[in-house]
């Protein structure tokens, strides 16, 4: 163990990890709201968000931008900015759609049991990961230099730059207007009544089915806004891309509650710290190992994960 | 006629539930089911509120063949429902689930119009209205379930026991409050396990056993029939 690593480099680690855990907390709502109203892990929420990450990218190369393209002046990449965050939101919007109509929607009508479903998402998962694999030849994509990362914040040796700013920023930003519209609104409070309890929505008059679909596009919603930062972060992408953030963020959903809202943003933030400290305290191998060895310590002693379960039925 | 049942059949799985219910209930009644546990009531229910497809017969309700409609579009239409159990959103604050049964209108004014009156109708829930759901008492919980129903207007409310769990003192009030809502003007069927309450309040009944109807008629007849009494009043 390498306790001088950790503490030499705690401020960069933690806010690498910040940046990354905004990244996976953002991934993580997709699997809350959706486990919040269905009891359903959708395991396809990773290729929902992998779509969002190749999305932009095309869009962007229909306007001239490579990897190898020179960086955009500021105006030009408050366009891109916006116009990659739209496309790749409508791209994972329009795909966890898709998914649940195809793959969950026919199970629901037929009263399938809760196996049918998992493995359907499973299928679908691999369906669609595959189908991009294919197309792409497997080869990974470069992402366009669209926003220049340079340090605007230094404390001690700490730097910190503008796009780990405004991962965190835009994060906390969509997280709170997810909040908003979850518990203040008409649509909002339907969402929390299915969730709650379905006979007694129905029986308010809310229409299930439609519920439904928009909490699927909402997650998507949320992964496509994750998609273009992770491209921005990584540099580049590739069709098994969702896999293993994927299931960073389900982690992430599961340490902070899952089916809670808030729950995703602490264990996504969460995760992405303690995975750092872990890369600085063991080495960077055991990244991933270091956040399931404590995701089973959480679990161990809060079952339901640390905020517990907000969104679904309370536990009586 | 406001509902009409004719000849409804529903099994869940391989179980029968009801055997072909007819029966009716029209504009500005209070009818009551009675009968023994399992004998179909809250499936009645169900069935009309749309919760559980039927297998045969036809639901027609102020005019439409109502049968195969979703069950969120017959709230829109009127019917509205307290269920057995009360089926709170115990997440919720109070204000919150009444604002659910509110969910298909639009018009503030007349949503916080019918707030007040549940708040007058329950003073308690009033009391509890920043309280969540899942932390009142039983009882508490059945004002709020009633309540919550009366919050989409509905032309037809469905109470599912609405007297269960309540201690002595509650229920006449609660049976009061039933009667003075049907007096505002809405039509009210009725089952109840407390069938002396029920048939007296009510100004018609009908008796369920397995899965049909074995009695009809008034509340005073059906309270001064002796088979009536022998087994659902505990008159001996
Ligand atoms: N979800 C269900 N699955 C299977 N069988 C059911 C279900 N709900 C009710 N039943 C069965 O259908 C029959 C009618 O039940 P129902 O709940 O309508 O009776 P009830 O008259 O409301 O009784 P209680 O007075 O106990 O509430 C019973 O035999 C019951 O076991
Ligand atoms: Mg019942």
């Amino acid at each position: 163990m390498n306790f001088s690593g950790l503490i030499n480099d705690f401020g960069p680690l933690t806010v690498t990890g910040l940046a990354q855990g905004a990244i996976i907390a953002l991934f993580a709502l997709g699997y809350t709201l959706v486990y919040g109203v269905l009891r359903l892990i959708n395991f396809a929420h990773s290729e929902v968000f992998m779509i969002g990450t190749f999305a932009c990218l095309i869009v962007w190369g229909w306007f001239g931008l490579d990897q190898n393209s020179a960086v955009p002046s500021f105006g030009g990449m408050l366009v891109y900015m916006v116009i990659g965050l739209v496309v790749a939101i409508i791209a994972s919007g329009l795909t966890a759609l898709f998914v649940e109509l195809v793959a969950y929607r026919p199970l629901r009508q037929r009263n399938a049991p809760p196996l049918a479903f998992l493995i359907t998402a499973i299928g679908a998962s691999l369906a669609i990961s595959e189908i991009v694999g294919v197309a792409t030849h497997r080869n990974q994509r470069g992402v366009p230099p669209v926003i220049s990362a340079r340090t605007v914040i230094t404390i001690g040796d700490t730097h910190i730059t503008n796009l780990q700013i405004l991962i965190v920023v835009l994060a906390l930003v969509m997280m709170f207007a997810l909040d908003r519209f979850i518990n203040g609104t008409r649509l909002g409070r339907g969402i929390r009544a299915v969730a709650q309890n379905p006979d007694s929505a129905a029986l308010m008059g809310v229409n299930k089915s439609r519920v439904i679909s928009l909490v699927f596009l909402l997650g998507g919603l949320m992964a496509g806004i994750a998609a273009v930062m992770y491209d921005l972060k990584i540099g580049v992408t590739r069709y098994d891309a969702g896999f293993m953030l994927g299931i960073d963020a389900f982690t992430a959903a599961v340490l902070g509650g899952i089916g809670n809202l808030r729950g995703a943003l602490l264990g996504g933030f969460l995760l992405g710290v303690l995975q750092n400290y872990a890369a600085g305290l063991f080495g960077s191998e055991w990244l991933h190992a270091a956040a399931f060895v404590l995701l089973i310590l959480i679990l161990l002693f809060r079952p339901t994960g640390l905020l517990g379960e907000s969104l679904g039925r309370a536990r009586a | 006629m406001l509902l009409e049942l004719d000849n409804i059949t529903l099994a869940y799985g391989r179980i029968q539930a009801l055997h072909g219910i007819s029966l009716t209930v029209g504009e500005g009644e209070i009818v009551a089911l009675i009968g023994a546990n399992g004998a179909g009531k809250s499936t009645t229910m169900r069935a009309i509120s749309g919760l559980r497809p039927v297998a045969q017969g036809k639901i027609r309700f102020d005019g439409a063949d109502i049968t195969k409609m979703r069950a969120d579009l017959r709230v829109v239409r009127g019917v509205s429902q307290s269920p057995e159990g009360r089926g709170i959103f115990p997440g919720m604050t109070v204000r919150e689930n009444l604002e659910m049964g509110a969910y298909t209108r639009r018009n503030r004014t007349e949503i916080d119009q019918d707030m007040q009156r549940v708040f007058d109708l329950f003073p308690r829930l009033k009391e509890r209205e920043k309280q969540a759901g899942g932390t009142l008492s039983g009882g508490e919980q059945q004002m709020l379930a009633v309540g919550r129903a009366l919050m989409s207007r509905p032309k037809l409310l469905l109470l599912d026991e609405p007297s269960m769990g309540l201690a002595p003192m509650l229920i006449q009030q609660i049976f009061d409050i039933i009667v003075e809502i049907n007096q505002q003007g809405t039509t009210v069927l009725l089952v109840e396990q407390n069938a002396q309450q029920a048939l007296s309040r009510a100004h018609r009944a009908y008796v369920l056993e397995t899965g049909r109807i074995v009695k009809e008629g008034t509340g005073n007849d059906l309270l001064t029939d002796p088979a009536v009494k022998d087994a659902y009043l505990g008159v001996a």
